[in-house]
């Protein structure tokens, strides 16, 4: 089957920029041209109308909760992925806390044939570092990078040893498996329930200094410079976290960091009334940590804007605040949130289509961009459409959102997965 | 002026006329206290459900008098009692007792913000009766009371409080109830103790007890915990008292009439020595009594009473 995606502004970073028209043939790109030069010796192709519309390589969220196996009533792989394909995403990376963990071969290929089922985006599993995610051992990388794993992580259970996660540097590497790491110093944050601070001295509620973020960001460029092999920074929440990722890229450590579209969006502020959305782990900051993410997104600190997206159900969130759940669902808001980051001229288009696209690629080490005999992975968004937020039309299976409601000025419109349109706004 | 509150949950909701009316009306409902028959048919037929998750002796008590004075039917529920141990989730067993019909839930509980949730879902008035290290209303309108009672007026005071500030719900709901009738706060402890931003509050802080008492009109003191040596916040018993008890020694550097406060339960001996407790001006027990007026009058106040009163 042939398709034109035609008049629209294409973004491949480093490769394109411009009003084109894309040929696509048996989920693979054939023709890339300017305007009007593409497709027309087909005319039976179907036309996709991309005018005033962005056209970009498929988005990728490598930082996903997909709760499957374990958890399903909050979400499972097959409404992950719906909404993932619904926020514009073609391919996602989830994490390994599931129960099991997925520490082993057989997780990995459960995840894998599960979204095989599934049929919508791509799903890149995360193993864990160390078995169990318990800090005590190694996973068996080789295995786990055979049965599909993409990259590891302890994500949600830091690695407390230095010794450890050294090892698991040096180990990943043998095997190309990128770490990224969930940076928590387990006691400064112990019993915190939000960011420490004026909101949380005066909603009477424990708080998590700064510093347990950034002395274990600063531990892992360390252990970066030590042996020489790239760490990836999880869900940066602080400013002191953005100077040492500055200054570490600055000495040439190979280091590289994500953020959310909450910690560049909202602070601390919007835990007042006890809101159990706006609760989750690294907890919001201050207004001075937000403008540092923001500064440290356009200054190419934070290479990757990735949702974190957690989803909970009621049981986990309508409770004491301090019991609450950790964490937010991400994956149908992002688009539109990050496109704020344009709009206020934080970001261009196309730093936004790096962060959300070309960089998690090449983290993940991913083949890339819109670039003939690729397949058809494709985002396109309309960065003019308005909508208000609506939960209750979510494909995920959570509610579990502090966006609920508002506003927003584009999304994305339609994503297709090597030729196959898995979303399209209608 | 007309009470249209429904829930007391924190200082930060009432005004400074709330307030007043509050106090105004605790003062009324002390007198009945002090009859031969303590009891007038101001609340026959209202239910008031006492729902404590945390242990309490003094507060679950004075709510309970408090109701009883004024003929509600009072019942009390512990957290070992109520289906919480047997996996009830907070509101679940909140809409139970809803379901039942109740004027007021008074609720005290080890989460911060659990009475606001309730508040927010369920018909009944919600007192807060302490939650977590948010705020405790009724512990510092009856500070108010008993202070206004002795000084006359609060505004225009000088307030210490010493101790635990971090985790203490009295020091935040009386750094704002006292700050907004108008007295200033000094609130003093080891650094440990102090919260980040509590400045914001409208007090000033010190880490040291003997500026804090210099020409304040009255000390509260706090309980020291001793769990919470295992989280760092102090070395020992011994070194807390020395250097932030309040002592004889020490409260030769306040004035002569300075009035002392304890929400209680005192540890005598730790944050106040033995004879302080029971110095001239010490006024621990007035507050105690006057508890039961405060309560007598928010309870009251939520359901109405004074609605009803003017519809008589």
């Amino acid at each position: 089957m042939l398709m034109r995606i035609k008049g629209g502004r294409v973004i491949d970073p480093g490769n394109l920029d411009g009003i084109m028209d894309i040929l696509i043939a048996n989920g693979k790109i054939v023709e890339i041209k300017k305007e009007g030069m593409a497709g027309d010796e087909y005319p039976e192709a179907r036309i996709i109308d991309a005018s005033d519309k962005i056209v970009t390589p498929g988005l990728i969220d490598m930082h996903v909760h997909l709760r499957d196996p374990g958890h399903e009533y909050k979400e499972t792989i097959e409404t992950g992925c719906l909404a993932a394909a619904f926020g514009g995403f073609t391919a996602i990376c989830c994490m390994p806390n599931t129960n099991p963990v997925n520490d082993c071969r057989q997780v990995t290929e459960y995840i894998l044939q599960k979204a095989r089922a599934a049929d919508t985006v791509r799903v890149y599993p995360v193993a864990a570092i160390s078995k169990g995610s318990k800090g005590d051992g190694l996973c068996e990388y080789g295995e786990l990078k055979e049965a599909g794993a993409i990259a590891v992580s302890d994500d949600g259970n830091p690695v407390k040893n230095s010794q450890l996660m050294r090892r698991a540097l040096e180990y990943s590497k043998g095997f190309d498996l990128p770490v990224i790491s969930h940076c928590e110093d387990l006691d400064l944050a112990a019993g915190g329930a939000m960011n420490e601070g004026g909101v949380a001295t005066r909603l009477g509620l424990p708080g998590i200094p700064n510093a347990a973020e950034s002395i274990m960001v600063l531990r892992d460029i360390a252990l970066c410079e030590l042996t020489g092999v790239s760490v990836h920074i999880a869900h940066v929440s602080t400013r002191e976290s953005v100077r040492a990722i500055k200054d570490a890229k600055k000495r040439g450590i190979p280091v590289t960091a994500e953020t959310a579209p909450h910690y560049f969006t909202l602070t601390d502020e919007s835990v007042k009334k006890y809101n159990t959305n706006a609760k989750m782990y690294p907890p919001l900051r201050s207004g001075q940590d937000r403008e540092a993410i923001c500064r440290g997104i356009a200054d190419g600190t934070i290479d990757v804007i990735a949702t974190d997206h957690a989803p909970h159900s009621p049981i986990e969130k309508q409770v004491e605040f301090d019991r609450a759940a950790n964490g937010i669902i991400g994956l149908e808001t992002s688009v539109s949130l990050a496109l704020k980051l344009v709009e206020n001229g934080v970001i261009s288009m196309t730093v936004l289509v790096e962060k959300m696209s070309t960089n998690p690629a090449r983290i993940l080490g991913l083949e890339n961009g819109l670039l003939i005999g690729r397949p058809a992975d494709i985002t396109i968004i309309d960065p003019e459409r308005l909508y208000r937020v609506n939960a209750d039309n979510f494909r995920s299976l959570s509610r579990n959102t502090p966006f609920n409601g508002w506003d927003m000025k584009g999304k994305a419109i339609l994503t297709m997965v090597e030729g196959k349109i898995v979303y399209q706004d209608e | 002026m007309r009470f249209s509150k429904k829930d007391i949950l924190d200082m930060e909701s009432l005004s400074v006329d709330e307030i007043t009316l509050i106090l105004d009306t605790a003062d009324r409902m002390k007198e009945i206290s002090q009859r031969s028959i303590k009891k007038v048919p101001t609340l026959r037929g209202k239910t008031v459900v006492l729902f404590f998750y945390e242990p309490s002796t003094r507060t679950r008590t004075s709510f309970d008098i408090a109701a009883k004075r004024l003929s509600a039917d009072s019942l009390s529920i512990s957290a070992s009692s109520s289906s919480m141990v047997k996996g009830e989730t907070l509101i679940d067993t909140a809409r139970n007792l809803e379901a039942m019909n109740p004027d007021v839930i008074v609720i005290r509980h080890s989460s911060a913000g659990a009475p606001h949730m309730l508040a927010g879902m369920l018909k009944p008035s919600i007192i807060n009766a302490g939650d977590g290290m948010h705020a405790h209303p009724s512990q510092s309108l009856l500070d108010l009371m008993t202070v206004r009672e002795n000084k006359g007026e609060i505004s225009g005071l000088r307030i210490a409080v010493i101790g635990d500030i971090s985790h203490s719900r009295v020091a935040r709901s009386n750094s704002i109830g006292f700050t907004k009738m108008g007295a200033h706060v000094v609130l003093a402890g080891p650094r440990t103790m102090i919260p980040k931003g509590i400045e914001a509050l409208g007090v000033s802080v010190t880490f040291d007890v003997e500026e804090a008492i210099r020409d304040v009109d009255v000390i509260m003191m706090l309980r020291i915990q001793k769990e919470r040596q295992q989280n760092f916040l102090f070395p020992s018993e011994r070194e807390y008292s020395t250097v932030y008890g309040l002592t004889k020694a020490k409260l030769k550097k306040a004035r002569d009439d300075v009035l002392i406060m304890h929400p209680g339960p005192i540890n005598r001996g730790v944050e106040i020595a033995y004879d302080v407790a029971d110095w001239p001006y010490s006024i621990i027990l007035d507050q105690v009594t006057n508890g039961v007026a405060v309560r007598m009058a928010l309870l009251y106040l939520v359901t109405g009473g004074a609605r009803n009163a003017d519809a008589d």
